[in-house]
């Protein structure tokens, strides 16, 4: 290199060494009585051809190949800079369509290529099974969680895994830091931490001791909590918290990242789940499992050894004295292991590899854009590399020529595609989809760069070659005659373009249709009836009491009923009312068998089981979910002696026939028959494209098994308040005041209104919706330029030709249809190939769509038009101009 | 690179003269062609100008270097000189052509 730089002086020395020794010779020759002029002649016919000999010289200081390569480079980038437009034109384009896909590569290497964050993370597992025998629980999950009892015949009898844990998701209140405050827990077995074989950021993991069903265990603390609520302070470790008013003793800290199950849902605490291996039942389907299998061992292996142990498992435990162990066998339990890292993903594969597919079409409209950009570039360079080539100019010398522009502007575009990534990401880090797991992995790391990388250089090479496939190939004389003088273009020279509009027009109407697939999904959607009205003034807000602040489970049902009171008083709310869970809150629901009077009364006979939940009087009302028959809860049911309950419509249509049927019929979980008082609406609990399942309302009352710790009713819930002013944050701060004047003690949580999580339940489809929206918006006017862009280069290259037909008598207006009509065409085919196309990618995004089929007529029949409207536009100015030309003046130019 | 460069003489030789000129006394461009020429007038036909490819070659192969300096008739001028790297290159030159010499005066003897 620093040859190239010193060159210069070098050359200039040179320079300077043969002038000295010509201008001494002379001197010489003048002493010796020559004259000057004939000493000039003489001196420099001595010394040789002077520029051949500096031209040689130099040469001994270049590193040729490279040379010419770099003046390639030089004479581009000037060539470039002839032209800003164009060079602005491509270099935006492709910096666009560069940068989205790296961005889109980087979230989708991050959230579905990348290993999980955990050593060895190729031998976890997730310990799920299924269970189709099962009546009723179909409603809900194709899954069936572990029991107690399954985790020890699991942990204790497997061959194929190192070690086995269940865990299981909680809300806990800790009290004495701050205010007090309701943070997620995460219950942990001993064989967790194994499995995920995540050291400690600080102190230890929970040990097996420490896993006493006797004692209030000790606790680790999340990275996050640890920073948030102690700044850090390695003094935390030791110290006591109150964990639902317990005093436990913190023992370690997790590092930054760690999640028990990275998915979208992270824990502040871990606590030692205790599992009291002497009072397991055989049910209490409830806990989360993962294995780390042995190495070497394959997931169909543990999936047969998990298998083997279904039927241990039911030998060695009982539901009891005079059950039946084997009841179960009709439930079918079979294990479906999953690799974690598809349980961690989830459905959200599926969406972004059709948002990668989408803006890999983009690309692709993109490249045929800025090919045909340099199309029309290298058809004006026709003349020149034609004489070239026929001045004796070798293939390879004009295609290098060719392909050095292209790939400057793919790699210029590159660069400031890491740019537009790098935006592009923080926007979507900004926008916190919350429905994308592993979202704080995601970075523009090396990998992003490669890809960009690799992209650059592949846009340069394909948008190379076009043209150099062109013009390179023979570079025949013909170039020569033909180029300028004659009358009109070739066919020939219009085909290349040709192909390129046709190409866009088909990949521009398939991102249409699935644009608009998407937004009819959306409209769909939101003309669902949810089963709650006005969701916006509806504001939620969680409280949990724990046992060991109110142990009497009446008194809670009276502290709740304080709250709504003092709810209720809070100037401009209507109503209040309060359910264990919300709908679409992602709580975990509730479920067991449900009897019903005059059928299943015997004992092993198992009716189907029910979703069920708490709701208090006037929780209906305030959501404005409609009662079909019979009436609402009262106080009355709530703290009176007489158990009721209501049915969803769905539920009371299936057991009873009819709404009005349900009413005054007799249910029960348990040894107490409830009376059906009413049915309501059914409610989308699960997400508004979820079927809303059967339902049946408890009233919040105490368990009618007392001391049944697992049977609580709703220690946790969700008060609603239906006000104007929902979402204000001063009725938040009345509602937390409300409800510390009944206990000053009480954490509040979740703080949104309805519509805010109504909103994040649609959160997949407005995330894919949007991304799709702009790739479709993107291919659309991409597509418009490149229409526009043929048509309008087209008529400029036969204003001779269209000089003739004037001046022959052709009509104006046949001429401009003339024009439009060849854009038609182009855009027909097009639409053609598209149609076919997009119904078949098209039918890889059934599982994003709700209530729309993806050969949708609607669809299918607008797109075409708005495409083919598109391009009668495109081509009109063109071909206006085109009809506009003057005879005269076309034929005369030249 | 520069093959023809050798027309005249053999592959080698014009480097060696120069060489060996300069590391007797370094010179600069004009003397050292006279020089040469005035010594190998009657064998070789070279012209003056081909020193310098051949000067510019040994520059960058680093057995040259130049310095400004007066000529004769005081005219500032480029002076080069032999490096070590130069000299070392003469050593090895110097003997290969002796050992060539050698054997071909051997074989036009026979």
């Amino acid at each position: 290199m620093r040859n190239l730089f010193s060159r210069e002086r070098r050359y200039s020395e040179l320079s300077e060494s043969v002038r000295e020794h010509l201008a001494e010779r002379v001197e010489e020759l003048v002493e010796d009585g020559v004259a000057r002029d004939e000493a000039e002649v003489r001196a420099r016919r001595e010394f040789g051809n002077v520029t051949l000999l500096e031209e040689r010289s130099r040469e001994v200081w270049h590193w040729p190949r490279a040379e010419s390569w770099w003046a390639d480079l030089r004479l581009a980038v000037r060539r470039l800079g002839k032209a800003p437009g164009f060079a602005a034109t491509a270099l935006l384009t492709l910096a666009i369509g560069i940068g989205a896909n790296t961005a889109v590569f980087s979230v989708v290497n991050s959230v579905l290529l990348k290993p999980l964050p955990y050593p060895h993370a190729e031998q976890l597992v997730s310990l799920r099974l299924q269970a189709p025998g099962a009546e009723g629980l179909a409603d809900f999950r194709d899954q069936l969680r572990l029991s107690g009892s399954m985790y020890f015949t699991f942990t204790e009898q497997n061959r194929t895994f190192q070690s086995v844990g269940v865990w299981q998701r909680r809300t806990v209140n800790v009290t004495g830091l701050a205010q007090p405050e309701e943070v997620c827990a995460a219950l942990i077995s001993d064989g967790v931490l194994e499995t995920l074989n995540v050291p400690p950021a600080e102190g230890r993991w929970l040990s097996h001791a420490d896993q006493d069903p006797h004692s209030a265990g000790p606790v680790m603390l999340s990275y996050g909590y640890w920073q948030r609520r102690f700044g850090g302070d390695r003094g935390a470790i030791g110290r006591n918290i109150q964990v639902d008013s317990q005093p436990r003793q913190i023992v370690g800290v997790m590092p930054r990242g760690f999640r028990v199950v990275d998915g979208d849902w992270d824990f502040d605490v871990l606590e030692p789940m205790a599992l009291d291996r002497n009072a397991q039942p055989l049910a209490g389907f409830g806990l989360m499992g993962i294995g780390r299998m042995k190495p070497g061992v394959t997931v169909a292996e543990a999936n047969a050894d998990v298998a083997r142990l279904i039927p241990v498992w039911m030998e060695s435990w009982t539901n009891g004295p005079g059950t039946d162990p084997h009841w179960y066998v009709q439930w079918r339990i079979t294990p479906h292991l999953l690799p974690l890292k598809q349980e961690v993903i989830g459905s959200v594969g599926s969406v972004l590899w059709v948002v990668m597919a989408t803006l890999g079409v983009v690309m692709l409209i993109a490249w045929t854009n800025v090919a045909n950009l340099l199309l029309v570039r290298a058809e004006a360079r026709h003349m020149e590399l034609s004489i070239r080539a026929a001045l004796g100019a070798g293939r390879w010398r004009i295609a290098r020529e060719l392909l050095v522009e292209s790939v400057l502007l793919g790699l210029v575009g590159g660069v400031l595609a890491v740019g537009v990534a790098y935006g592009g990401l923080q926007l979507l880090l900004a926008m916190e989809p919350t429905n994308l797991p592993r979202l704080n992995e995601i970075a523009l790391d090396g990998w992003s760069l490669g890809f960009a990388l690799l992209l650059a250089v592949m846009t340069g090479l394909v948008l190379g070659l076009i043209p150099v496939w062109r013009y390179a190939r023979g570079g025949n004389a013909l170039g020569v005659s033909s180029g300028g003088r004659t009358a009109s273009a070739s066919r020939e020279r219009h085909r290349s373009r040709n192909v390129l509009v046709v190409a866009q027009v088909a990949m521009a109407l398939v991102l249409l249709v699935g644009a608009t697939l998407m937004i009819r999904t959306f409209e769909h959607l939101r003309h669902v009836d949810p089963g709650f009205a006005d969701a916006g003034h509806v504001q939620t807000v969680r409280i949990g009491i724990p046992e060991s602040m109110i142990p009497d489970p009446a008194m809670v049902a009276r502290t709740q009923h304080d709250i709504v009171d003092q709810m209720a008083a809070i100037p401009g709310v209507q109503s209040v009312g309060f359910a264990a869970a919300a709908p679409m809150e992602g709580i975990e629901p509730n479920w067991n068998l449900i009897f019903r009077e005059g059928q299943n009364d015997k004992g092993n006979d198992h009716p189907p089981m029910r979703l069920f939940n708490y709701v208090s009087p006037n929780y209906f009302r305030t959501m404005e979910t409609p009662m079909i028959a019979g009436r609402d809860f009262t106080w009355t049911d709530v703290h009176g002696p007489t158990p009721v309950a209501i049915l969803s419509e769905s539920l009371a249509r299936e057991m009873f026939g009819s709404p009005q049927a349900a009413i005054g019929k007799r249910i029960r979980e348990f040894a107490v028959w409830h009376e059906v008082v009413g049915v309501v609406a059914d409610v989308h609990e699960n997400g508004i494209d979820q079927p809303s399942p059967a339902m049946v309302y408890w009233p919040p009352k105490p368990g009618d098994v007392p001391g049944l710790k697992t049977l609580d009713f709703a220690r946790g819930a969700t008060f609603v308040l239906r006000s104007e002013r929902a979402g204000s944050e001063g009725l938040v701060n009345e509602a937390q005041r409300a409800v510390w004047r009944v206990n000053a003690n009480l954490p509040v949580a979740s703080l949104h209104t309805m519509q805010e999580t109504a909103s994040r339940s649609m959160a997949r489809t407005s995330f894919t919706l949007v991304m799709l929206g702009i790739a479709g918006s993107m291919a659309l006017v991409l597509g418009v330029i490149g229409i526009y862009g043929v048509i309008s280069y087209t008529v400029s290259q036969r204003r001779r030709e269209i000089g003739i037909r004037l001046a022959l008598g052709a009509q104006r207006g046949a001429l401009r249809w003339m024009f439009v009509r060849s854009a038609l065409v182009l855009t027909g085919i097009g639409v053609g190939i598209g149609l076919v196309a997009a119904a078949g990618l098209m039918q890889l995004m059934k599982s994003l769509l709700f209530g729309v089929s993806p050969m949708d007529p609607t669809t299918y029949t607008a797109i075409p038009l708005v495409l083919a409207g598109c391009a009668a536009m495109a081509s009109y100015l063109p071909a206006r101009r085109a009809a506009g030309v003057d005879p005269m003046e076309a034929l005369r130019s030249e | 690179m520069g093959k023809e460069e050798y027309r005249d003489l053999f592959p080698g030789a014009l480097e060696l003269m120069i060489l060996q000129t300069l590391y007797r006394r370094p010179l600069h461009g004009y003397a050292l062609a006279q020089h040469i020429k005035a010594i190998s007038d009657e064998l070789l036909q070279i012209e003056e100008g081909s020193l310098y490819p051949a000067l510019q070659r040994m520059l960058k192969a680093g057995w040259l270097e130049s310095e400004m300096g007066m000529s004769p008739r005081n005219r500032p001028v480029r002076i080069y000189k032999v490096t070590a790297a130069g000299a070392k290159r003469l050593e090895a030159e110097r003997s290969s052509f002796e050992k060539m010499f050698a054997g071909i005066t051997r074989v036009l003897a026979t």
